[in-house]
């Protein structure tokens, strides 16, 4: 693996090995010392053009404890407010010598066209592009979904029978796209739910159900409800009346919490809009898995960085 | 030329024996004691070891393995290898005498980078090595201190050890 993009097209072998690889990195976090020397003398690069809390800070602390040295570039106070272009922000990183890119830009295909470019020979990874993916998001979602289920024996294991189900803004969700992808790849069963307006036009060509109401769609008790944020940034035009209709048609109150069955998991990708997409009482239950999917993203990202840094992959993978 | 066998599963089964009594001798009893394998074959000979330990001084056969992978010193210019767990035994290695088991020592670089990884996970009263077979040729200043076999070879020749849990059959084989 030279470059993580996407989560599309990636093999099982591949996606259970980034998972196993997580749960050893897990388990460093444990330890006395929890750092391990793998990447040292390499440079990682956060290079940050949309705003973020948890995926910054959560690379850089993977990237921090494997070793590397970590250069934090956000496009605010940057020369990209002079109008510097991608090209000319990538051959200037080239030439200070990064090893690893982790890029998240406004645009969907920016990463993509950051490693087909040529502009900088380093390994890329897609912490987030426009509407289009999240590839760590969906690693750490799968990753935390199959700690939950199979707790110390997870290892070696995929998602058959599982039963997901993601709801809201998936118009506008590299989340949901990057989890669509990877979590049927796993051998789970998706299902999307969302106002016809905030559905993709293509829904149609996706591997998973489509559902309209959440209540229907609840009732079938799902293994995992996986929440969306309503990306008020990316709407421009009115997709749903109001925000009080929206949060009685398709958020988790306190009452559809409750018609759950007791295993079935709460998941956000953060940040939440409390009230609007999912209540607060059920965002701090004990069947949401909010904190843990924090805590699991760096064990992720530390597989993610190992396996693209740390030498060339086997030819299978 | 074929292969040729070395040691077979009587020979390995007597040598661990030897090597279980000499750690208890070398450690005046069996207190304090952790048996650290390192993946694989390493291992399924530490709990081997373990196993043997047990019988002679119940509650000292404490074993662990210790994953060598993320400290090896040619990372990064080989394949990436995924790593296999490390499990310390609850007690942890903390003032423990530990004893590090590996099938074949050979440059010495992964005891080395062992005694690295183990640095991160505590600080032993004090650290020993048991190997089932000893080759020669070491690049560093390492040494075992139980043998199983010395094996003089050529740097040419290939060593295998075999073990039934992974490979089938018990034997260690030399190859030209």
């Amino acid at each position: 693996m030279r470059h993580l993009l996407s989560t599309r097209g990636i093999t099982r072998d591949q996606a259970v090995q980034i998972l196993d690889v997580a749960e050893d990195m897990a388990d460093v976090a444990t330890r006395e010392v929890p750092r391990l020397p793998v990447l040292r003398g390499k440079t990682v690069v956060n290079l940050f053009y949309e705003d973020s809390t948890r995926t910054r800070i959560s690379f850089e602390a993977a990237a921090k404890r494997l070793s590397a040295d970590v250069i934090n570039f956000s496009a605010k106070g940057s020369s990209v407010s002079k109008g510097e272009s991608l090209k000319d922000t990538a051959q200037t990183l080239a030439a200070m010598g990064a090893d690893a890119v982790i890029i998240r830009h406004q645009s969907s295909g920016a990463p993509e066209v950051l490693a087909r470019s040529g502009w900088i020979d380093a390994g890329i990874v897609n912490a987030g592009d426009g509407t289009h993916e999240h590839p760590t998001q969906a690693l750490l979602d799968a990753f935390t979904i199959r700690r939950r289920i199979h707790g110390q024996a997870a290892r070696g294991k995929g998602l058959e029978g599982c039963r997901v189900t993601i709801v809201g803004d998936i118009l506008h969700s590299r989340v949901a796209r990057s989890n669509v992808w990877l979590l049927t790849c796993l051998g789970a069963q998706v299902s999307l739910v969302a106002p016809a307006t905030l559905m993709p036009l293509a829904i149609g060509e996706w591997p998973v159900e489509v559902d309209y109401d959440l209540d229907h769609a609840l009732s079938a008790g799902p293994d995992v409800v996986m929440m969306l944020r309503i990306q008020a940034e990316r709407m421009h035009d009115a997709f749903f009346p109001n925000a009080r209709e929206y949060s009685r048609q398709w958020g988790l109150d306190d009452e559809r919490l409750a018609r759950l069955p007791e295993s079935s998991m709460v998941m956000h990708p953060g940040p939440m809009n409390r009230g609007l997409e999912i209540s607060a009482g059920a965002a701090d239950s004990p069947r949401s898995t909010v904190r843990e999917q924090v805590a699991n993203g760096v064990s992720v990202r530390m597989a993610v960085l190992y396996l693209l840094l740390a030498g060339a992959m086997e030819e299978a993978a | 030329m074929p292969s040729r066998v070395v040691l077979q599963q009587a020979d390995i089964s007597r040598a661990l024996t030897r090597i279980s009594h000499e750690i208890l001798e070398s450690n005046h009893g069996g207190s304090d004691l952790v048996i650290l394998g390192i993946p694989t074959r390493g291992a399924i000979l530490a709990e081997r070891i373990g196993a043997i330990l047990e019988s002679i001084e119940p509650g000292s056969g404490t074993v662990g393995t210790l994953d060598i992978t993320m400290y090896r010193d040619d990372l990064g210019r080989n394949l990436t290898r995924t790593p296999s767990p490390t499990r310390i035994p609850p007690g942890g290695i903390d003032g423990k005498t530990v004893v590090l088991v590996d099938d074949v020592l050979f440059s010495g670089r992964t005891v080395r980078a062992a005694l690295d990884a183990m640095v991160d996970l505590g600080r032993p009263r004090a650290v020993r090595l048991a190997v089932l077979v000893d080759r020669g040729h070491r690049e560093l200043p390492i040494r075992a201190d139980f043998v199983g076999k010395n094996l003089p070879s050529s740097l040419a020749e290939r060593i295998h050890v075999r073990v039934t849990e992974i490979d089938g059959v018990e034997e260690v084989t030399i190859e030209p």
